[in-house]
């Protein structure tokens, strides 16, 4: 139905012209899901997005041709195009929020959609509205009608999105990355609604993901696509199994799933070993954070108990909204706790208030690696700046010293010591990881809080970084509190685990326990929701 | 990207200037009138103060710009008032870009009770007609040159607290900031090293409208008799003087200071764009 013959797109920049995509083909049948899976800047959006003939400004297709279903796309005009876009071919986008247009009601949003394409009058819009909404499976869809975007969650959000690419009962669903940002659970429920919607329509989907897992659970097909080039296709389990091209067997490996061991994760790795564990390091006890809400307080935290012992690694597994990231930061002294007691090395940190913890002896003890790298670093300060930074506040230390040990941070976390002058922007995600990395170290902390450090990086990246970071516990004694949404990279990282849902414990014990007998519902239903190949 | 910082820095102003010519246009333009207001008495060919016979001269070879009234050469006071204006709205925009950065630091950081009375004084300044408000503050204080800058830094104070602490507000629980406060900074040195420096793309911005504001402003109170006396050389004082004369056809008087008057004002209001680009870094490769 869809084919793309030798697809070349380019695009102006500052430094000359650069190839996205370089001669890719591609054949789609009807009613066919086929996964083009590849890391960013591989070119798979650009490819999608010259299907709909919708690329950036500066980007151009000097080669190749388009055809869906006879009709040349690449020499169709703009008319023709706005025909074919929504009604033909529709696409759901990564962020829902951004895609949808936050100042109208969703159902007024579908109708827009239903009656552009003139397939909705006037008055039969709204039933036809309502009847997309219970299409997705949105509950009390007369009602939801009237909702806006920002009153309903992410997951609700990316299936009104889904209902508006498919109001106009499209032959063919663009899906680019529809479930990154979302949580694990959350993710299951979409995909598992656009391959059921895809079955009862008998539609194609072409499903963009960086996500080899993912892919290989609802595709029949997949492209692995690494600088613009196909590299290698075929049946996922094929592709899983017996890959050929070196490139896909890294990212079969880089891939976490249940039962892998960290060290599998990067081909030829060795395994790490793990430290001995000494005495408690870090205990907390009854912790609660209490927020005031506009309407009525808001419990982040209901009473969360734990212990970690030196040289140990506690992950703390939730999804958006349980409140990790709540006591991550409470643990770090960036904010205080309600009640509760924090204790490390058997001495209480709640006797200086967070506001004042800056000037705290044991500030350079506790250090914290950030979610998001790009965000974590002043994007006026180069990498060694950054690194340096914690050595002029929390150590006596001479400028030529700090330098020199500067360079010592980059060589332990593999960053090249040539990028160290470089802005967070000219970084990739991967040395804007390591550089945090490096400046959580720089002043030899005891206790590191790790909040969801590979959550923004390509599974291939987060295959280095975890490896990285279970050597430098190994080498420099260190003791980790690791907050991920992701089971199957705690389960490689940590050796305890608790399961946090809407500020409270769910689950707390050994990682092997927690993953092979988890007693509560909710552990369960999120090892379901770690996607598994088909075999 | 091993070039040291200032190489880098001197190559990424080249690119903006390079990449843009209008900004290479106003950069051009600043350093003329820059020039004008360092050098100006000497570059005058007459003394801008001295009155000769020839009164109202037309424009000619020996005198540019012709003469006023008193037999004053227009040319050379057009060119020595270069400095007294730039003077004025650049000590008025200094001023009102560091009192406003602090008052717009306090209340985006801390917010609560400071941001509430910073924030509402702040509106009640731009509640008043700005001009009028700045005549007041003149007449109130005494007629000096220094209070038509303090009267200028006060009515354009407001504008440059509001974009601050809007940047420092959406950038106040960022990750670097976080990361900042883990590194032993304190809240006082995480504003100022820290989330201020990156309000400064949009600052700059700010600061090139301002200026063109500013010069106005100045002139506008000359203009109407505040500020800076005759017989000094002053474009707002020389428009009023020459307005006279238009009816009887000597335009020259009002046209040439005015002329200077509307090309500082373009100039700076040209200089936004390149000036937020030199200081953005995301703009560098």
């Amino acid at each position: 139905m869809l084919q793309i013959r030798d697809l070349r797109v380019q695009f102006e920049t500052r430094n000359g012209p650069v190839d996205a995509v370089r001669g890719i083909n591609l054949d789609l049948a009807r009613g066919e899901t086929l996964g083009i899976v590849g890391e960013s800047g591989s070119g798979k959006s650009v490819t999608a997005f010259s299907v709909l003939r919708i690329l950036d400004e500066g980007g151009k297709i000097i080669a190749g041709d388009l055809t869906y279903g006879g009709i040349n796309l690449t020499a169709a005009d703009e008319n023709a195009l706005n025909d074919i876009r929504g009604r033909e071919i529709s696409m759901v986008f990564q962020n829902p929020r951004a895609a949808l247009n936050p100042i109208r009601k969703i159902g007024q949003q579908i109708e827009d959609v239903l009656r552009q394409h003139s397939l909705a009058t006037r008055q039969d819009a709204r039933r036809k509205a309502i009847t997309a909404l219970e299409e997705v499976q949105i509950k009390d869809a007369a009602a939801r009608y009237h909702a806006y975007p920002f009153e309903l969650s992410g997951g609700m959000c990316q299936r009104i999105v889904i209902a508006l690419a498919l109001a106009c009962q499209p032959q063919l669903l663009i899906a680019d990355e529809p479930t990154t940002g979302l949580d694990v659970t959350t993710q299951k429920t979409v995909m598992d609604l656009i391959q059921n919607l895809a079955k009862d329509r008998g539609m194609s989907v072409l499903l963009i993901t960086h996500d080899l897992g993912l892919a290989g659970q609802y595709c029949n097909r997949l492209l692995v696509m690494k600088d613009g080039e196909v590299v290698e296709s075929g049946p996922p389990a094929k592709l899983t199994k017996e890959a050929t091209h070196a490139y896909t067997k890294k990212l079969v490996a880089a891939t976490p799933h249940k039962g892998k061991a960290l060290h599998n994760l990067i081909l030829g790795g060795a395994a790490v070993p793990v430290p001995d564990q000494g005495e408690v390091l870090l205990s907390v006890r009854n912790v609660t954070k209490t927020y005031a809400g506009k309407s009525g307080p808001v419990e982040a935290l209901r009473g969360i108990s734990f212990n970690v012992r030196k040289g140990g690694c506690l992950g703390l597994v939730g999804e958006s909204g349980s409140g990790k990231s709540t006591l991550s930061s409470i643990i770090a002294r960036l904010q205080d706790a309600t009640t509760g007691e924090i204790e490390f090395e058997g001495r209480n940190l709640n006797d200086t208030p967070a506001a004042r913890f800056a000037s705290d002896p044991r500030r350079s003890e506790i250090q914290m690696v950030f979610q998001d790298a790009t965000e974590s670093l002043n994007p006026r300060h180069t990498a060694a700046q950054s690194i340096m930074e914690p050595m002029r506040h929390l150590t006596k230390t001479i400028p030529r010293d700090r330098s020199a040990r500067v360079h010592e941070l980059a060589a332990q976390v593999g960053l090249p010591a040539a990028l160290l002058s470089r802005l967070p922007h000219q970084l990739s995600g991967g040395q804007k990881a390591r550089v945090g990395i490096a400046r959580a170290l720089a002043v030899n902390p005891k206790l590191l809080i790790l909040d969801e450090p590979t959550a923004a990086l390509d599974v291939s990246i987060q295959a280095l970084v975890l490896n990285l970071l279970a050597d430098l516990r190994h080498r420099l004694n260190l003791t980790y509190v690791f907050v991920s949404h992701d089971l199957a990279v705690v389960q490689m990282l940590c050796d305890t685990a608790l399961v946090m849902r809407s500020g409270e414990c769910v689950e707390y014990g050994p990682t092997d326990a927690v993953l092979s007998s988890p007693k509560s519902p909710y552990t369960q239903e999120l090892i379901a929701a770690i996607p598994q190949p088909r075999p | 990207m091993s070039t040291s910082p200032s190489q880098s820095f001197a190559a990424h102003v080249g690119y903006v200037l390079r990449q843009n010519p209008v900004t290479l246009i106003t950069f051009s333009l600043l350093a003329g009138l820059i020039f004008c207001a360092v050098l100006g008495p000497l570059l005058a060919p007459y003394d801008p103060l001295a009155s000769s016979d020839t009164i109202l001269q037309p424009p000619s070879g020996a005198h540019w710009f012709g003469t006023d009234h008193l037999g004053r050469d227009v040319f050379s006071r057009v060119i020595v008032a270069t400095r007294l204006d730039m003077t004025i709205s650049i000590g008025a925009v200094a001023l009102s870009f560091v009192a406003g950065s602090i008052l717009g630091c306090v209340a985006g950081y801390w917010g609560g009770w400071f941001d509430a009375i910073i924030s509402r004084g702040l509106d009640m300044i731009m509640a008043f007609p700005l001009f009028v408000l700045a005549m007041g503050i003149v007449a109130a204080l005494g007629n000096t040159v220094e209070n038509v800058i303090y009267a200028t830094a006060v009515i354009n104070t407001p504008f440059y607290a509001r974009v601050v602490r809007a940047e420092v507000n959406i950038r106040r629980d960022a990750g670097f900031v976080q990361a900042a406060k883990l590194a032993g900074n304190s809240d006082l040195r995480v504003v100022a090293m820290h989330i201020f420096p990156n309000a400064l793309p949009p600052m700059m911005v700010q600061v090139s409208l301002n200026m063109g504001w500013a010069v106005l402003n100045a002139a506008g109170l000359s203009f109407i008799g505040l500020g800076v006396r005759p017989p000094t050389p002053e474009w707002g004082i020389m428009v009023a003087e020459g307005a006279n004369y238009i009816i009887s056809g000597e335009w020259w008087l009002a046209l040439f200071p005015g002329l200077s008057l509307m090309l500082a004002v373009f100039t700076f209001n040209l200089l936004g764009d390149g000036l937020r680009d030199i200081v953005d870094p995301k703009q560098r490769r």
